[in-house]
């Protein structure tokens, strides 16, 4: 008993003490506090605004401040983490609930220190740890993008639901000593101009990261880690590791090949399906070409890692006719008797990394939902692949997968019953 | 005549409506034959089966035939979150408006038979309410007939306004339960909002079962135009 009491009262002890230290440290680093309402508008000059929406777009800035069916950037999409839905903010003009009583400087401050103008720091769902990154100039092209071109809309913004301790702003001051620190992007001068405006837009601005590198349970970007692949928080996709090659790693892509896919979403080397193929047809698709090259000079130069394949032995391997005749009638169509696809049309499935990749989540995925690739100026009317959801039982989903992923070239472990229980769950999400 | 004729014919239709279509919009891009739409569109048939018609009517209706405007309306709602389906939305999410609109260009261009009507499962006290309520409205409730809008042989009226005709019942009273319930929605004003709200589910049970007793007739193509003005103002409808 006696015991017990006393764990009480250390844990009682070490929480004050992590809260006093934590006051003491919001005190110190964020004392500076509100940034009083702009009374005047700033001047901004054309170009400058027209940059500022060409960078919202590459940030993908609407695609979190927008609503599903809402005013563009007047905020209300949630994003959804482990510890509970973060509601991105009203970025219009309006005085009252968007950012019209904002100037340059709180603007600047809340994409470099993650802090909103009355001083509240902001939940990193904002990705303020990849886009602290942005220069000063291109902040303020932004600034004066939304303040010039957006429509003011009156949208209060929606409370997050996050769940205790994370809905508290010492929890955050905490979180932030131990992971965050306004950056600054320090050009490499052993690489070219190319490879560094790509690495400036990849790591910062792009934010490529918030998805695509693990982070610990927390959260927060482990060392070591970048870009290596991570389950998105709902887990109904696996954004894939961007240096393994068995994975989505781009070195051996030509650099044109890399920029035709981020621009078009699409090229003879793959196609963007899923949570991507929104992120290029919001995003990447409106990439000038020398950007587009300069983020694929950055992607494809990449230290490459691997992840291990799970591979089966070529001895266990024998054609099952039940799961041959399922590919036959459902998948032979339009990928091929071989699984070589059509160009342009229909991605091969021999050879395919998201076919053999480890995580077999997107897998599943695309087979039970379907997916366009995105409409975009280099191929305005995508093909669509068609939901099995409802005509194929999870079992034959696993034995034909199993068929994709072990027929032809292809080598990759199974995809079992147990595999597709969680899948199911994750598309009766609205 | 045989399927694939038909199928031919319908290609040929098809293919030069959607030129059309584009040459009146000024689009400088060019047109697609209708079997490269078909092999595009593989997601869309899947389920709203072959050449449009459905293969489980009660729950994905059939879209062959109905006004581009009206499908293409359904489409951005789908992808906006008017309507609410999880499947849906998550394939439109990455089209543009114009490829929704090609695509809703290509399905109504579809003219393939109807199936013959259901026989109906409710009294004939209901029939004769559904009866009333979709020929002639009920002026004590201020509810304009279904006619009214949908046209008189209720098979809709270009651009926008879809057919009633040629649906199970299932499909129907879930729609306007959905509508009354706030799940469907349309453009605002939200006129089939409105209009569902006004109504007791035993009013859509016999507004849905006497729709779907009733034969489609052999024109089935929406009409052109109305002979009055809608009798409540329509987001999406243009008026």
């Amino acid at each position: 008993m006696s015991v017990r009491r006393g764990l009480k009262w250390a844990a009682a002890l070490l929480t004050l003490a992590l809260a006093l230290s934590s006051g003491m440290v919001l005190n110190e680093r964020y004392s500076d506090g509100e940034i009083a309402a702009a009374e005047t508008a700033e001047t901004a000059k054309p170009e400058q605004i027209e940059r500022g929406e060409y960078l919202a777009r590459i940030g993908n800035c609407a695609g979190c401040h927008t609503a599903r069916g809402g005013e563009t950037y007047a905020g209300g999409g949630a994003v959804n983490t482990p510890f509970g839905a973060v509601y991105a903010s009203n970025l219009t003009p309006d005085k009252t609930t968007g950012i019209g009583a904002w100037n340059a400087n709180a603007f600047y401050r809340a994409m470099h220190e993650g802090r909103s103008r009355d001083g509240r720091l902001l939940y990193p769902a904002f990705p303020y740890p990849n886009i602290s990154l942005t220069t000063r100039e291109d902040s303020d092209a932004i600034y004066a993008f939304l303040m010039n071109r957006v429509a003011p809309v009156k949208r209060e913004n929606t409370a997050h639901t996050l769940r205790f301790p994370f809905n508290n702003q010492l929890a955050l001051a905490a979180w932030r000593l131990l992971y965050f620190k306004p950056g600054a992007y320090q050009p490499d001068a052993t690489q070219s101009v190319s490879w560094n405006r790509g690495a400036y837009l990849v790591q910062g601005l792009a934010h490529c990261g918030a998805c695509h590198s693990t982070r610990n349970a927390l959260g927060a970007p482990i060392a070591g880690h970048a870009y290596d692949g991570a389950m998105m928080p709902l887990n109904d996709w696996y954004a894939p590791s961007l240096t393994a090659r068995n994975e989505a790693s781009v070195a051996d892509w030509e650099i044109a090949q890399i920029s035709a896919w981020l621009k078009h979403g699409i090229s003879e080397r793959g196609t963007a399906l899923g949570p991507m193929a929104e992120v290029v047809y919001q995003s990447t698709q409106h990439l000038r070409d020398d950007d587009a090259q300069a983020m694929a000079t950055y992607l494809k130069a990449l230290a490459p890692s691997a992840t291990p394949l799970t591979t089966i032995a070529a001895a266990s391997r024998k054609a099952d006719a039940q799961s041959e005749k399922l590919y036959v009638d459902h998948c032979s169509k339009c990928h091929g008797d071989k699984g070589e696809g059509k160009p342009a049309a229909f991605p091969a499935l021999a050879g395919n990394r998201a076919v053999t990749m480890a995580n077999t989540t997107n897998l599943i995925h695309v087979v039970l939902a379907g997916g366009f690739a995105p409409a975009t100026t280099g191929n305005p009317r995508p093909h669509g692949m068609p939901p099995y959801y409802h005509l194929l039982s999870d079992a034959e989903i696993a034995k034909l997968l199993t068929f994709v992923r072990s027929s032809w070239s292809n080598n990759a472990a199974a995809v079992t019953d147990l595999d597709m229980v969680k899948y199911r769950n994750a598309l009766r999400t609205p | 005549m045989k399927i694939s004729d038909l199928r031919v014919g319908v290609a040929r239709v098809a293919t030069a409506t959607i030129a059309l279509l584009l040459t009146a919009h000024g689009s400088a891009q060019t047109t697609l034959s209708f079997d490269a739409m078909t092999e595009r569109l593989e997601a869309c048939i899947a389920c709203h089966g072959k050449e449009g018609r459905t293969i489980n009517a009660e729950y994905l209706p059939r879209i062959a035939g109905k006004p581009a405007g009206y499908l293409y309306n359904q489409l951005v709602n789908f992808r906006d979150g008017r309507r609410n389906n999880a499947v849906m939305s998550h394939l439109l999410q990455p089209l543009s408006d114009g490829y929704l609109r090609e695509i809703a260009q290509y399905f109504s261009s579809l003219d393939l038979p109807y199936p013959p009507p259901q026989a109906p499962k409710v009294s004939a006290d209901a029939l004769r309410l559904g009866e009333t309520l979709v020929l002639r409205g009920d002026a004590s409730r201020k509810l304009p007939a279904c006619s009214q809008c949908h046209g008189t042989p209720m098979t809709g009226v270009t651009p926008a306004i879809p057919g009633l005709l040629g649906l199970p019942s299932a499909y129907l009273s879930a729609q306007l339960g959905a509508w009354r319930a706030g799940q469907r929605r349309a453009h605002a004003p939200d006129c089939m909002g409105e209009m569902a709200k006004s109504l007791t589910p035993d009013d859509i049970n016999a507004v849905a079962s006497w729709l779907a007793a009733q034969p489609v007739p052999s024109i089935s193509k929406p009409i052109a135009s109305l002979p009055a003005p809608l009798p409540i103002r329509c987001g999406g409808v243009p008026q």
